[in-house]
């Protein structure tokens, strides 16, 4: 939960309310509140936790943490299903 | 040196430890401060491929661990409420509380469910009029924006049907009472990169300078760790305690301008308490007045709760750096992550849990104190 994935602005929808966009994080793609970054455009890099755009970051580094982040199994737990994980552990396969 | 070249640049990551092994010619110690980059350097085994002199301890920066025995309690008594949709992060449905935990109630027909962002939480309040939503609002300075965002836009659209737990921590303050312990043996700070994305560096130079304590913004990934820990070591050799950003990329000085004129409007600076740690001084936020009408703990009475935690437990210790996870007896016994006593085992940011997912898969029972020879650390070069 205290993980902030980079991210791509893929689109931006002004209208809604918050101001949400789309944002593509290595092939999955998630809608996020923008209103923290009023001026943030399609195409840029920016971090989101839990659903909010923190701030930007340039593409270099984005790709470059994505790439680790899929490595290690991070967007997994970031995105995968909460409840599946609870259970695993409750049923005790406590090394993942 | 087997972890080297899982390193997404283990070309650079040689670099770093070549300059801090030939940096570092006393013994110091620093804390990380957020469990993600606690859980990266355990991952890596970053601690094991750092000069004998230099000690990483871990501290308190682990949202799930840190929130209290009381309001684990509370979140079940509301959450298994029949006219409650309890919504959490997935990362909360195993914390123990006293006799159970979130997971254990969804079990016993608790409508509880897992988010991803606390808008998902406003919208099922928005869809379900006749239930009241109540969202989990834990975590530090990174998550609280995204709450006060959350129970902002739910009284302006005056759904009356949604409210927020609120156990929300600050790091400075955190740093403060570790500084001000009388077994402190922290001499520098690895700051937490993200909680300075939205609150930039200003509170940092007067706690460097009270405590003559370098204090470096770091990110989590293994070559942000090593770059943090490169620079810390750098001042301390030097005498120097600044504050200095090795993450640029994220931080900027004046953090996020937006989501702070948010947290300033919707949340108020309270003393808190910390799980194992107890009372800090102005160590968290509540709801503001303005906003009081959305704190559960009021609209469910549920203020009065008061619980104690497990004697054997030594997550406190933990949580502080004072003692490492395998110096508890129950480590790995009475504990694991299947049969958590604290926090710290179950969240996977906890210390606890790092140790046991990664040490033990790959050492074996975790040894006390063991390092990697000096002569094989020679070898990565």
């Amino acid at each position: 939960m205290c993980l902030a994935v980079p991210g791509k602005v893929v689109s931006i929808d002004h209208r809604a309310d918050p101001m949400t966009g789309l944002i593509d994080f290595g092939g999955v793609r998630k809608q996020a509140c923008l209103e923290y970054l009023p001026d943030v455009r399609v195409g840029e890099y920016v971090i989101v936790h839990v659903g909010f755009a923190l701030q930007r970051l340039d593409e270099e580094s984005a790709r470059a943490s994505l790439e680790l982040f899929e490595q290690l199994g991070l967007l997994e737990e970031e995105f995968g299903d909460a409840w599946e994980q609870a259970a695993r552990q409750e049923n005790g396969s406590e090394a993942r | 040196m087997k972890y080297i070249d899982e390193f997404n640049d283990p070309d650079l990551a040689r670099r770093l430890l070549e300059e801090i092994h030939a940096t570092a010619t006393r013994p110091w110690a620093l804390m990380e401060v957020c469990g993600g980059q606690t859980h990266s350097i355990i991952r890596h085994g970053i601690d094991q491929l750092l000069p004998e002199q230099v000690e990483l301890i871990h501290g308190p920066g682990c949202p799930v661990c840190v929130t209290p025995l009381d309001v684990i309690d509370k979140a079940l008594e509301i959450a298994a409420r029949p006219e409650v949709i309890f919504c959490s992060f997935g990362d909360m449905l195993r914390v123990p509380g006293t006799d159970r935990d979130l997971f254990r109630v969804k079990g016993e027909g608790g409508d509880v469910r897992v988010v991803y962002s606390p808008l998902d939480a406003l919208d099922l309040a928005r869809r379900n009029p006749g239930r009241q939503v109540v969202f989990f609002a834990i975590g530090f300075e990174t998550t609280a924006p995204a709450n006060a965002m959350a129970v902002h836009q739910a009284r302006r659209l005056g759904l009356d049907n949604f409210s927020l737990l609120v156990s929300h921590v600050r790091v400075p303050p955190a740093i403060e009472a570790i500084m001000t312990a009388p077994e402190c043996r922290v001499q520098g700070f690895l700051a937490a990169g993200h909680v300075c994305s939205v609150m930039g560096t200003a509170e940092y130079p007067e706690l460097a300078e009270r405590h003559r304590v370098p204090i470096v913004v770091t990110g989590f990934e293994p070559l942000d760790i090593l770059e943090g820990i490169r620079r810390a070591v750098h001042q301390l050799e030097r005498g120097e305690h600044r504050v200095e950003n090795a993450y640029p990329r994220a931080v900027r000085e004046q953090g996020n301008p937006a989501a702070l004129s948010m947290l300033e409007e919707v949340f108020e600076v309270v003393d808190r308490n910390w799980r194992g740690i107890g009372r800090i001084p102005a160590s968290g936020w509540r709801l503001s007045d303005a906003f009081r009408a959305y704190d559960a703990e009021y609209r469910f009475d549920v203020t009065g709760i008061r619980t104690e935690e497990p004697a054997v437990c030594r997550a406190g210790e933990v949580l502080q750096g004072l003692i490492k996870p395998t110096e508890c007896e129950a480590f790995g016994t009475a504990c694991t992550p299947r049969t958590p006593l604290g926090a710290t085992m179950v969240s996977t940011e906890g210390a606890c849990a790092a140790y046991y997912l990664y040490r033990r898969m790959a050492d074996g029972p975790a040894q006390r104190g063991s390092r990697i020879p000096r002569e094989e650390l020679n070898s990565i070069g």
